[in-house]
């Protein structure tokens, strides 16, 4: 897993156009901690994006691109939504599904990589928005969960169908008044969460992306967890700043606003035991791995 | 047998697949030229005239040879160069041979600059923005191919000519297939060989390439 695979032809090296060039030479391909501090000094894998100005989803991608532990051989699949918009920039393989049909296509896709590349790591990442998780494809959703399909599932939570103009979703707040829910949601916030813990999946985080580094974490932890023990689901909220009447600068502030201790993004975890107990193990290997490094750093 | 030939367009915004009017793919040794099958002899005979005859004529090398996957296709890239340094040796003052690249397949919308590189989404961009005459798809998977070169023929007059390493291209107006390494510098050897002995389209930079 390095950039050996990712070469260009020395003969048409010059007639690249720069992006890709820059993405050979300084993108964090197979690099063992690439993290969200890797943003600014190296190339990142999403290019200019076509979402409004200030958007937080534009921040959660650039967050989660930059921690995919194995970008080089992760296949993210996505759906309708916002996302949609960005998947064409990105610099990781990546499928656009039906409406819904997003982890249904991650389970015969994870099963068919473990089949043809038994060999080799292959990371599958479903990114929707909550209309495509939560009410067009709760079915495929819960049952990819019921059948402990291994691979990670985020959700873009914007409480809203936001690029169709505002109608209300499953995720959207109790009373919540968007420009094509005139009437304001009649029912509570639907506890994904707490159903994808029952449901199976072995990671569970439900918060914002205001803080890059649990974002990091947190997305590393949940790839890891799919790859070697079952399900992982991540819920962060990327406000629509646009349908909830905010300005372009607001984003940030309204994550963090969502994310106090009594508000619905506090930070939420589940972790299972067996997923705790690989943790653990990760840890230690760490642990072991960065003090051979600073031994070697040492000696040098 | 079909009367449908694979012409320069602008044939029209929808142009049918070629294949669904009758022209089928050519059989090992031989190549189509127009959706005619030719021995592949006359059909290097033909796009090295069509080359030369053109007033850009512009090479599209796509991912299956840009990138060097394997050491084959790091060998094809240098045979497409060495092609293209052929082609601006051979070629007339006023002719402005081109080399292209399609990295990839994204639409990756507004970012992409046509002058650039090729998408083949929207390869007519890269066409009208280069006034580009005559083109030569390699390195392209098929379906992608067969998409380009459909909207190609159906938005602009460029020539196009399909170096296909599988079974060739209905959709070009002359299509090669199994290129392998030989082929393409074979194709070059014949550009040199009728090097001075076509004359060149050489029309003003406002109808050529139109559409």
């Amino acid at each position: 897993m390095s950039k050996e695979r990712i070469k260009i032809s020395p003969d048409l090296y010059d007639i690249m156009p720069s992006d890709y060039q820059d993405l050979v030479q300084s993108a964090t391909y197979g690099k063992e901690d690439r993290g969200w501090k890797d943003i600014g000094t190296s190339k990142e894998l999403i290019e200019q994006h076509s979402l409004c100005a200030g958007c937080p989803e534009s921040m959660a991608f650039r967050y989660i691109l930059a921690s995919l532990p194995n970008p080089e051989d992760t296949v993210m699949v996505g759906s309708t939504g916002c996302t949609s918009l960005v998947f064409p920039m990105v610099a990781v393989h990546n499928i656009h599904s039906l409406f819904g049909n997003q982890n249904a296509i991650a389970s015969g896709l994870k099963r068919a990589l473990s089949v043809r590349f038994p060999d080799r790591v292959k990371d599958v990442v479903v990114l929707a928005g909550d209309g495509a998780t939560v009410d067009i494809g709760l079915d495929m959703t819960l049952q990819a969960w019921f059948r402990q399909e291994k691979f990670t599932t985020i959700c873009f939570d914007n409480e809203l169908y936001a690029n169709t103009g505002g109608q209300e979703s499953g995720l959207m707040q109790k009373g919540f008044v968007a420009k094509m829910a005139p009437v304001g949601k009649l029912f509570d916030k639907v506890r994904l969460p707490e159903i994808a813990r029952e449901s199976g999946c072995h990671y569970v985080v439900n918060c914002t992306v205001s803080k890059p580094s649990l974002v990091e974490k947190v997305i590393r932890n949940s790839v890891l967890i799919a790859r070697e023990i079952g399900p992982t689901y991540i819920q962060l909220y990327t406000p629509c700043i646009l349908e909830i009447g905010k300005n372009s600068m607001e984003g940030l502030q309204e994550m963090r606003d969502s994310e106090k201790p009594t508000e619905r993004f506090a930070y939420k975890e589940y972790v299972s035991e067996p997923a705790k107990q690989f943790l653990a193990e990760l840890a230690a290997k760490d642990k072991e791995r960065k003090a051979a490094a600073k031994q070697l750093a040492g000696k040098a | 047998m079909t009367q449908y030939r694979v012409l320069p367009g602008p044939e029209h915004f929808l142009p049918p697949a070629a294949a669904s009017m009758g022209i089928y793919l050519p059989n090992p040794g031989e190549a189509h030229i127009n959706g005619v099958i030719v021995p592949e002899e006359k059909a290097y005979e033909e796009a090295a005239r069509q080359f030369l005859m053109a007033q850009v004529p512009t090479i599209f090398p796509g991912p299956l040879v840009l990138w060097a996957w394997n050491e084959k296709a790091a060998k094809k890239a240098a045979a497409v160069r060495s092609l293209y340094e052929t082609l601006k040796e051979c070629v007339q003052p006023g002719q402005k041979p081109m080399l292209i690249p399609m990295p990839d397949y994204r639409p990756k919308y507004p970012k992409i600059n046509p002058e650039v590189e090729i998408n083949p989404n929207h390869p007519n961009l890269t066409i009208w923005h280069n006034k580009i005459d005559c083109c030569m798809f390699i390195g392209v998977h098929c379906h992608q191919a067969n998409l380009s070169l459909k909207i190609i023929r159906g938005g602009t007059s460029c020539y196009t000519v399909a170096m296909c390493a599988q079974a060739g291209h209905e959709d070009a107006m002359l299509s090669f297939r199994d290129a392998s390494v030989e082929k393409i510098l074979k194709l070059g050897e014949w550009i040199r060989k009728l090097k001075g002995t076509v004359k060149p389209r050489l029309t003003s930079a406002k109808t050529s390439a139109s559409n």
